[in-house]
């Protein structure tokens, strides 16, 4: 049988809207993955190691603030020191279409602003994920 | 429940409508619907102005006097946003909504590690007295009231506000100032808590118990239905929680031996107006009448001031779409004339921009000339309460009504609000639905135009408000030289006694101003509270 896909769903810094990541977290257990939720106001430290403890293989950040270039800036950064840079990283939230080509070149192809469909994203993880071991 | 559903056969005859609150809606409603739900209009009515207060709370709505307008404004550092008010002012708004950034309301200042990258970015930055001194700059506070929204630390915000107005030699009983001030509502839904559910009840406690005798125009707390609604619920769950949530804080002040009809005229309500036209307005007035009837029948008031309520209703910002922005425009307009049926007494849109950042002036603007149109050209002042005597807005309030109370009751049956956010339960039920209204979205059972029908069309851009990187700095710069100019040996000592004061559970408000007199910081007084108190752990829901 094919290894279910465990995602971290985690919701970085200050902001607090988590409509969005309680919904896709649903959605994405429903489409068959193990979905873990980090809940609110966490570090980049704490995610990186809740990905490391719960040995996932896509990490997905909600982000509504617009505060996500220096907040993915900062995870890339340190899951290449951490060498988890494997793990596949996803983002969703209030993302303007300009902030779409940085993002690309911080190593972030994941990309689902808000209004995406559920399809879409999940189609998208189970294309690109590479299942770690 | 969940999402409203519409059910239409090959013809495109719309055959079954069921509102977001789980109400079916009939084609045809006659006298027949009035006998049948048992509506006493002299009961379930009166006049406006009287008990129950189902078609307003003044007897004459808005011919007496037309509704504040208050647009949330906050960016940046606080001469930024000073000037945005100062704009919203001279275009006709008539009170303040301050919002401030994400830092501020999680009590951290500036220059903390994890402030990086959000100073100023969603709101206003602030960190001491120095800031509320320039944000305030100018602003006549005798005649314009200021909305806070500000809930974790409320309660040092208000301090900041009382000690900005007497530098500016306002008296106390002249100024208004309405901080958010609901902490139930942030855990579930909005995220920005800091403490746990207990001394976080309590702080909200100190400010209206403080209010009561040291800021008499103030509304110590307003409570938000606003923000579990647009977190996931229905409008029935909106109002039963919010009602259940005002409840606590009732219980809180009771508890400390006061009655009733001397503090519960400084609650206000935040409310959503988003949706089915015709819900929300039937919303508003079971609301109106069941606010009346729980402070009456649960708790004994006996001033008719403390039966009435009073509120924000306006928003919208879930019904917003990023798609075809413009659209918001219009859909603004709509949910602007359901708060005007519905008897608002204060309103606030989220502007068209808004699902892609915070408004730019023109926007706002937009948002402002919305209600001035409502109230100006189209006759929303004519007459009080318009709708009432509907056979349809009738039997639509009446069995809004019936499913609050049961909504209520089960949150009762859980022990209450308190017990209800600890395990969770309420967190679970909001993002149930969230993921059942999206469901139904993506599936099309709920038409969004633009986003699910009549996509087509050119992509519009909208003109982005920027965020200033430098203002940050200079926010950082601003707080050290206030550190520097400052008494420190004064501050350590205000700290200590606050420290003191919040751990023998005595009312930290005249503490809390003392420390914002001498420029302690938002971050420093909101340690020392995480010291006494501990900080709140999520549920887990999963």
């Amino acid at each position: 049988m094919e290894k279910k896909i465990r995602i971290l769903v985690a919701k970085p810094g200050l902001d607090g809207h988590d409509r969005g990541a309680k919904v896709v977290a649903q959605a994405l257990r429903d489409a068959g993955m193990e979905v873990i939720y980090t809940g609110l106001h966490q570090t980049i430290d704490q995610i990186t190691h809740t990905a490391i403890q719960e040995g996932v293989d896509v990490i997905g950040l909600s982000i509504m603030s617009g505060a996500h270039l220096p907040i993915c800036e900062k995870l890339m950064k340190e899951m290449k020191k951490m060498k988890i840079d494997d793990i596949l990283v996803v983002i969703g939230g209030v993302i303007p279409k300009r902030d779409i080509p940085p993002l690309q070149k911080i190593g972030i192809q994941g990309i689902f602003p808000g209004g995406t469909s559920f399809d879409e994203s999940i189609r998208w993880i189970k294309e690109n994920v590479k299942q770690r071991v | 429940m969940g999402v409203a559903k519409y059910i239409k056969n090959e013809k495109d005859e719309v055959r079954d409508v069921t509102l977001q609150s789980g109400i079916h809606v009939k084609p045809l409603y006659t006298k027949k619907d009035l006998e049948a739900i048992g509506f006493d209009p002299d009961k379930d009515l009166a006049l406006p102005g009287e008990y129950p207060y189902t078609r307003g709370i003044h007897p004459l709505g808005y011919r007496s006097r037309e509704w504040t307008t208050r647009q949330y404004t906050g960016f940046g550092a606080p001469k930024e946003t000073n000037e945005r008010f100062k704009l919203m002012i001279s275009h006709g708004q008539t009170g303040l909504n301050v919002a401030f950034d994400l830092p501020t309301q999680m009590g951290l200042d500036s220059d903390d590690p994890l402030a990086e990258g959000e100073v100023g970015r969603v709101g206003m930055a602030v960190d001491s007295l120095r800031d509320f001194e320039v944000a305030f700059q100018g602003i006549p506070l005798d005649r314009i009231g200021a909305g806070l929204t500000i809930n974790a630390v409320a309660s040092i915000m208000l301090a900041m506000f009382q000690a900005t107005a007497e530098k500016y030699g306002f008296k106390k009983d002249q100024v208004s100032a309405t901080p958010q001030n609901d902490i139930l509502k942030e855990m579930i839904g909005r995220g920005a808590w800091i403490f746990p559910v207990k001394p976080a009840v309590r702080l909200i406690g100190d400010t209206i118990e403080y209010s009561m005798k040291e800021l008499p125009r103030t509304n110590p707390v307003s409570v938000c239905g606003y923000h579990i609604r647009e977190s996931g619920c229905s409008p029935v769950q909106e109002i039963a929680y919010a009602f259940q949530i005002a409840n606590t804080y009732i219980e809180e002040v009771l508890r400390r031996g006061h009655h009733i009809d001397d503090f519960v005229r400084g609650f206000t309500f935040n409310l959503n107006v988003f949706g089915n036209l015709w819900e929300q307005v039937a919303k508003f007035r079971a609301a109106r009448k069941l606010w009346a009837k729980n402070l009456k029948e649960r708790y004994g008031a006996k001033d008719n001031r403390s039966l009435l309520l009073r509120g924000i209703f306006g928003g919208g910002g879930y019904g917003m779409t990023k798609a075809q922005p413009e659209n918001n425009i219009i859909r603004g307009a709509y949910y602007a004339l359901a708060a005007a049926l519905g008897g608002a007494q204060t309103t606030a849109l989220c502007s068209f921009d808004e699902a892609y950042t915070i408004p730019t002036p023109r926007a706002a603007l937009l948002s402002l000339r919305t209600f001035q149109i409502l109230m100006e050209e189209i006759g929303l002042r004519d007459t009080v309460d318009p709708l009432a005597g509907s056979y349809f807005i009738e039997t639509l309030t009446k069995q809004m009504e019936e499913r609050i109370v049961e909504e209520m009751k089960r949150v009762d049956e859980m022990g209450g609000m308190i017990k209800a956010v600890e395990t969770g339960y309420v967190q679970k039920e909001v993002a149930r639905q969230a993921y059942e209204f999206e469901k139904g979205v993506q599936k099309g059972e709920l038409i969004k135009v633009g986003v699910n029908k009549y996509t087509e069309g050119e992509e519009m851009e909208v003109e982005l408000h920027e965020y200033r990187l430098g203002s940050a700095e200079e926010q950082v710069q601003r707080l050290r030289e206030v550190k520097r100019e400052r008494d420190n040996r004064k501050v350590s000592q205000l700290l200590k006694d606050l420290e003191s004061a919040a751990r023998a559970e005595k009312n930290v408000m005249p503490y809390l101003l003392e420390c914002c007199k001498a420029y302690a910081t938002l971050g420093e007084m909101t340690k020392v509270f995480k010291g006494a108190y501990g900080e709140f752990k999520e549920p887990s829901i999963f």
